[in-house]
């Protein structure tokens, strides 16, 4: 019986020839991840099983949740991972005005590649799938172990197949694709399986569009979101990365637990209205119900913080004006991204359509700080989900959409349709 | 290993986000978590929750975030055991790793109801609801994950394996 691709590089890093769905076993680490948030409580976990880390080269701690330091604790937090990382010599130091979000910064500075078998203390550090690598989240402790020992326990999940056809629409984005999967399938619809995106039509997902795609694998409840390794791939990794790589494929025979195909062309504009991800609505069902009004917009987060993202709000925010009731945070996820921002004049588009243009952080997409909602407030954002009072007040509300969503619904005021409203002025 | 305690029931779909909101996360200290435990979805709850109580809950219970602060404030506050349909992936392996067992049994977590005095015997699996005397078997543990349970977790179990430290 044949493996998925999962299940093959979980297998190698295992050191078995085979595996199969509901096997456990215990693999090596290629890379351990952590943040502010996670990071200082896996601390002491840590502690009870090693002095030194496994390997210094592959851990990484990234504070980017509450920072910069919203609070006193929130810098404590932060020294807590910093102190550690120049006590362990790691290789990579990460600190605050230099990185970024992890999910965004760790692929851009070529730290996770195609092949590897990685974990982050965060959820959606399934994003790094986007490069065909087994990359999953998991809690503290397992971080904690991840550090001291390089292995960790893993079930193998078994999969869903995705398979991917057509040419999306010049309004359609990865979000919408991702949004429109989780609607069809149900937030616990890939519960601990992998989701294999194949398929021709993932020749038009750039590699922005896969992270975000496998971004949100997780609000599918999937353990990992994984895409085949292919040119674009390739090419990004020989811009971003100097490890080497190994690529796996799956096998011609591997089994699925079902094949779900996606035609790209008939994927639409989409908005996830509160409280789940998968509560998802076309922008033409939106259009026909009355106005939903908001008070905040978000662009940024490891969803939909990239130089691509960024580019696609301003082409709609251009020359544009936010709507006088609306405020605007756009949050670039990296500092090199940030400063691209400025470079290509998209830093000028945001701030005079009426944006506070941010520096790079989770800032407003857990209710940390830089845009936590009132009581009764309503926000689109572009990023991952929309809880119950996960951006602020418990009576707040999250709409999710891409980029173009929210750059036309900032300057309309209401949920919008970035094919008519906005600079392309259509 | 045994729990006994009351139910508490809740719906499917429970978030990392309204058992311990993000607001708290600021914090990693067990006790100060647990007294936020559940408050975004049932204020009452650390008021109502006695020592050793049952959590009985629909699907995907602890999807969400990563954060272990989640089935640790639940731990801490004094909840013995979830029974859910199902439970998110990274919820299950955090509350396996910190030693707190949860079982997926769909037919119990359909039909217990709350204020239900209810018993599990986690060795074998078997839930008694003694307020309608009925039984439900639940999916038991394979072998690798119920050692890792009586080490009380993985840091336990990663050094029973190395023989180093504690
Ligand atoms: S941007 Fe949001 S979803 Fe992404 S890592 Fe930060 S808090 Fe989590």
């Amino acid at each position: 019986m044949g493996m998925t691709m999962t299940q093959k590089i979980l297998a190698a890093h295992a050191g078995l020839d085979h595996v199969e769905a509901g096997q456990l076993i215990e693999a090596k680490l290629d890379v351990v991840m952590a943040n502010d948030i996670t990071g200082p409580m896996a601390l002491p976990i840590f502690r009870q099983m090693a002095d030194r880390v496994f390997d210094p080269d592959k851990v990484y701690l990234v504070p980017d949740h509450f920072t910069p330091n919203k609070d006193i604790k929130s810098a404590e937090n932060s020294k807590a991972i910093l102190d550690f990382s120049y006590d362990q010599h790691l290789t990579h130091v990460l600190e605050q005005g230099k990185c970024g979000v992890e999910h965004a910064i760790l692929p851009e500075r070529g730290y996770v590649t195609a092949g590897e078998c990685i974990i982050g203390a965060d959820s959606h550090t399934c994003t790094y799938g986007a490069l065909g690598a087994f990359s999953t989240g998991v809690g503290t402790t397992d971080i904690a172990t991840g550090m001291a020992t390089g292995e960790l326990w893993f079930k193998v999940p078994s999969a869903i197949r995705f398979k991917i056809t057509g040419k999306p629409s010049p309004y359609v984005s990865g979000k919408d694709v991702i949004l429109h999967i989780i609607h069809e399938i149900g937030v616990d619809g890939a519960l601990y399986q992998s989701m294999e995106f194949t398929g021709d039509g993932i020749q038009y997902l750039t590699m922005d569009d896969r992270f975000t795609i496998c971004n949100m694998a997780i609000e599918a409840g999937a353990k990992n979101g994984i895409f085949p390794v292919d040119e674009q791939t390739e090419a990004y990794l020989k811009e971003h990365c100097q490890k080497p790589h190994t690529v796996y494929t799956a096998d011609a025979d591997a089994v699925y637990d079902r094949e779900i195909e996606v035609d790209l062309s008939k994927v639409r504009p989409m908005v996830a209205f509160p409280h789940l991800p998968g509560n998802g609505h076309t922008i033409d069902e939106v259009e026909q119900m009355d106005r939903i009004k908001i008070d905040q917009v978000v662009i940024g987060s490891c969803t939909n913080g990239r130089m691509s993202d960024l580019r696609k709000a301003a082409s709609i925010l251009k020359d544009q004006k936010v709507a006088d009731h609306v405020r605007v945070m756009v949050v670039p996820a990296t500092q090199k991204i940030f400063l691209q921002c400025i470079q290509e004049g998209l830093a000028e588009i945001f701030v005079k359509a009426g944006c506070a243009f941010n520096t790079p952080s989770c800032g407003p997409c857990m209710g940390g700080h830089m845009g936590v909602m009132a009581k009764g407030e309503r926000c689109v954002s572009t990023t991952n989900r929309n809880f119950v009072g996960r951006m602020g007040d418990t009576e707040s509300y999250i709409y999710l959409a891409s980029p173009q969503t929210a750059a036309a619904s900032a300057i309309a005021g209401y949920i919008a349709n970035p094919e008519t409203i906005g600079g392309a002025q259509k | 290993m045994k729990a006994r305690g009351h139910v508490l029931k809740y719906g499917d779909n429970v978030d990392t986000d309204v058992i311990i909101p993000a607001r708290y996360l600021n914090s990693f200290d067990a006790e100060e978590l647990a007294s936020h435990a559940m408050v975004d979805i049932d204020p009452t709850f650390t008021q109502r929750l006695q020592k050793g109580d049952i959590m009985v809950a629909g699907k995907n219970f602890g999807c969400g975030s990563s954060r272990e602060h989640a089935p640790l404030c639940l731990k801490t506050a004094g909840v013995s055991c979830i029974i859910a349909k199902s439970f998110a992936r990274i919820f299950y392996r955090n509350s396996i790793n910190i030693g707190f067992a949860i079982l997926e049994c769909p037919e119990a977590a359909e039909e217990i109801q709350e204020g239900d005095v209810v018993n599990v015997d986690y060795d074998s699996g078997i839930i008694t609801d003694e307020t309608t005397h009925k039984t439900y078997q639940a999916q038991p543990f394979p072998p690798f994950l119920q050692k890792m349970i009586k080490a009380n977790g993985l840091v336990n179990y990663v050094n029973e394996k190395k023989g180093t430290k504690a």
